[in-house]
């Protein structure tokens, strides 16, 4: 469990970062390297679904906050790093593939029990619902009021988004700023 | 060759409008793929969706907003989100026609079967329609926003 405390250390100071540093681009790269950090958790976990979720949610949140503050304010600098920045991908993508590569190895066997209440999905799963993938049938099934209550939360994310960023809001605001 | 001088509304360089032209189209069936499969392997509606989103934001990043909303019209994304969020609570209240919330009343099928599973196929489509649209949605919003204040 040593990888996982190290991972969990490298997820708090990155978030620290985020919300300490002033420049608002790197915050936006401080949060994602912490979002990274959590799917090798999920990995060290044996937890690849998560960890697909993860990674590619991720990966949209680091687009869309990075597209929302690019204008705004930020030295930018492309050129003269090209060495750091070729080294710390590949960095990563070796701490991927690695990671990855132990969470599929460690996986057990499919229909191997490792708890009781896993036990009674594993047995159930196949029998009654006949659905191959047991997280699914889990999430969809017995236990879709969790389910329901997630995707309520994400409604609610794109009403509460659109109600800040309406047009009609924002025009009442530049007026009132005229007037001032 | 095509200038980047005005990159937001008419998108990226050439070579990124070539590539995208061949890549969307895959990402968005693997998406698709994934949502339907949710049951079978691991991914499903969450995934899935988000992949389908990232599809619709490659088509804006590299053509221009005004391309893609001409591909994907606002109206449409706000039907389809709302058809999916009701889709999966529509599932949830049917089981009441059986007796209790989300009963699954669907013939089952065999397993490894592409429709098995009952309802679980159905919930992963409403689930993927509504996040994918849903964080289209809101990518579409902040990409809005940034042009309304200039003048």
């Amino acid at each position: 469990m040593l990888e996982l405390n190290l991972i969990l250390v490298f997820i708090i100071i990155g978030a620290i970062i985020a919300i300490q540093v002033k420049d608002l681009l790197s915050a936006v790269a401080a949060l994602g390297a912490s979002g990274l950090g959590l799917c090798i958790a999920f990995l060290t976990l044996k937890a690849p679904d998560l960890a697909i979720t993860q990674i590619v949610v991720e990966t949209l949140c680091l687009i869309i906050l990075i597209k929302a503050t690019i204008r705004k304010d930020l030295p930018f600098s492309t050129s003269g790093r090209w060495f750091f920045n070729t080294l710390v991908t590949f960095v990563f993508l070796a701490v991927f593939l690695y990671f990855g590569y132990k969470a599929l190895k460690t996986l057990p066997p499919l229909g191997k029990p490792l708890m009781k209440i896993s036990q009674f999905y594993m047995a159930e799963a196949l029998k009654e619902v006949k659905a191959t993938n047991v997280v699914s049938a889990i999430t969809l099934n017995f236990r879709a009021y969790d389910t329901l209550g997630e995707a309520t939360v994400l409604f609610t994310a794109v009403i509460g988004v659109i109600a800040i960023m309406r047009k009609k809001g924002r025009k009442k605001i530049e007026e009132a700023d005229e007037n001032d | 060759m095509r200038t980047t001088n005005n990159h937001q509304e008419h998108g990226m360089s050439l070579v990124v409008q070539t590539v995208s032209r061949i890549t969307v189209g895959l990402i968005l069936l693997y998406g698709i793929h994934i949502v339907l499969h949710g049951h079978l392997a691991p991914g499903g509606g969450f995934a899935g969706g988000v992949i389908i989103a990232l599809s619709f934001i490659q088509l804006v990043l590299a053509f221009g907003k005004d391309e893609a909303l001409r591909k994907i019209p606002k109206p449409f994304i706000s039907v389809l989100e709302s058809i999916g969020a009701t889709l999966f609570l529509g599932i949830a209240i049917l089981g009441f026609l059986g007796g209790y919330f989300f009963l699954d009343w669907m013939n089952k099928g065999k397993p490894f079967d592409l429709f098995s599973g009952g309802t679980m196929i159905i919930s992963n489509i409403g689930i993927g329609l509504k996040v994918s649209l849903g964080l289209f949605g809101i990518f579409l919003v902040l990409i809005l926003l940034k042009f309304t204040p200039k003048k």
